[in-house]
């Protein structure tokens, strides 16, 4: 397998884009990641999108964003993984680089949600759970995180405040990042004053409905420096693993097998530890998943994570900066983009262009994408050169 | 008259049957082909009881679209046999009296009505035995 590296990146303003279409949104993330590389050509793309089929009645979504990019007869799929469809299409991208396939792979995400209603869109998001024995008795994502929150809040005794501090240190960091939806601080009072979406879980626990793109081009190691003026940032691990469908298959619903395995197996491929790392961009769709991801992750012990964001901890600056980019919460969350905005997040640190969310001395970062309530989830370690 | 996909589901919705696996005698809801625990593919068909505790619950407030006329409602997952656990709405029930460990009765109730011809969904809640005591 060949050294795989990434570089280039780009992704448009995310929020709510009335003006653009899911295929302007794409070539728009993917022309500026061609450029940032300097590069004019590509001979593979992976598109990660959820339901381009039920948020924007389109599917073959592969062929109409290589079509519209202008980038010729070359081989283009769409990847589904409903909320990791944006991960899982960067480790397709990667493997395909690392096999020797192909030297110029672009990995792409796209989701365009709000060209249908609210409930429509909780519907939609809903087809990521089973259908016939959780969807079918009214459950909803927000729903399926309250449950694990619940059982998280009695076993370990932390509060609504500690849940809401998670979303108030990711808008924190939100403000910082000019292509965030919300770049707006929250206060505690606030999210716990937001109207309850699911108990325990207020409206700014939750992640936004959003319109958004991102894209990164990643090529051989070896070819990195005469392809491109960028500094390379190298993928270190790549994980990927799957859990039961329904939520209450779980013996611990706290528990994220899928982000257990998945980490443990880029951290193998890593032959680094897991205190190498100097930043991770987690999956906080809900306030509670932040948590425990970075618990089954191995980050924190059992009901560790929990005061983590309280404590300061997981802040920029803390012991270990969680979600520097705003996560899922404040940046948004356009489903199918989302695991190639951590990339791009990743790689902005490792290349130390990210401003004024620059974690100082970053060397390594990790990211963690899932679907569902965890049933997928996709990791991967990069590493600056 | 219903279509095939509400009726190839009642088995499990109207009478609860499960699957336990011949070998290692795991039970799934609903039957499988293979067993997850050691890949036999013979099993033997059980009938979950129609009881259960209460593991985890929420109160769905933000409601999908077929669902929006019962909003808010509460969802719960309940252990009905050691290890096989449901998940399904929660009536008849004081929603600031739940809690985890309660035990709780599944009734045969309307669940909601399917498509634009309005199908009308029956399965499984649970409630409160208090509820149906009093
Ligand atoms: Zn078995």
């Amino acid at each position: 397998m060949r050294e795989v590296a990434v570089i280039g990146i780009g992704m448009t303003k995310w929020g709510e884009c009335w003006q653009k279409s899911l295929r302007d949104l794409f070539v728009e993330a993917s022309l500026r990641a061609m450029d940032d590389a300097g590069l004019s050509q590509i001979e593979s793309l992976y598109v990660g999108c959820m339901s381009g089929g039920l948020f924007n009645g389109q599917e073959h979504v592969g062929p109409l964003m290589a079509d519209y990019l202008g980038a010729g007869p070359i081989p283009a799929v769409r990847v589904e993984s409903a909320c990791a469809s944006g991960g899982v299409a960067f480790r397709q991208a990667y493997m395909e680089v690392a096999s020797g396939m192909s030297d110029i792979v672009l990995a792409g995400g796209v989701e365009k949600m709000t060209d249908v209603d609210g409930s429509e869109a909780t519907y939609a998001l809903g087809t990521a759970a089973d259908q016939e024995y959780e969807s079918f008795h009214g459950i909803t994502f927000p729903g399926l995180y309250a449950l694990i929150a619940k059982v998280y809040m009695k076993k370990y005794g932390i509060t609504n405040q500690d849940l809401a501090s998670v979303a108030v240190k990711n808008h924190a960091h939100g403000v910082k990042n000019p292509n965030a939806q919300f770049q707006r601080a929250i206060t505690v009072e606030e999210v716990l004053q937001s109207s309850m979406v699911a108990d325990p879980l207020h409206l700014l626990d939750c992640s936004p409905i959003t319109d958004g793109a991102a894209a990164v081009i990643l090529c051989p190691m070896e070819k990195a420096k005469s392809l491109s003026k960028k500094k390379p940032v190298k993928i270190l691990g790549s994980g990927h693993a799957t859990d039961s469908i329904a939520l209450h298959d779980r013996k611990q619903l706290e528990v994220f097998a899928s982000a257990t395995i998945a980490a443990k197996k880029a951290f193998s491929q890593a032959k680094i530890g897991i205190e190498s790392v100097n930043l991770v961009e987690v999956h906080d769709c809900f306030s509670i998943a932040e948590i425990c991801a970075l618990e089954s992750m191995g980050f924190f012990a059992p009901g560790q994570a929990g005061k983590a964001a309280s404590q300061g901890l997981t802040a920029l600056g803390g012991k270990l900066p969680v979600n520097v980019s705003g996560g899922l919460k404040s940046k948004g969350h356009p489903v199918g983009a989302t695991g190639i905005a951590q990339i791009i997040e990743l790689v902005e640190q490792l290349r130390g262009e990210a401003g004024q969310r620059q974690v100082a001395n970053a060397r390594i970062g990790l990211a963690q994408n899932m679907g569902g309530t965890a049933a997928s989830s996709v990791v991967h370690i990069l590493e600056a050169c | 008259m219903f279509p095939a996909k509400i009726w190839r589901e009642f088995p499990q919705r109207y009478r609860l049957e499960a699957a336990k696996c011949k070998k290692c005698g795991k039970v799934f809801f609903p039957p499988r082909l293979v067993c997850n625990a050691c890949s036999h593919r013979e099993f033997e068909e059980i009938k979950l009881p129609w009881e259960g505790t209460l593991v985890s619950y929420t109160i769905i407030r933000t409601p999908p679209s077929a669902f929006s006329d019962q909003a808010p409602y509460a969802v719960g997952i309940i252990e009905t046999i050691p290890g096989l656990q449901i998940t399904c709405q929660i009536v008849d029930a004081d929603l600031d009296k739940l809690h985890i460990g309660q035990k709780l009765l599944l009734e045969f109730r309307l669940i909601q009505k399917d498509g634009k011809q309005g199908v009308l969904c029956y399965g499984y809640k649970a409630v409160p035995i208090d509820a149906h005591n009093s």
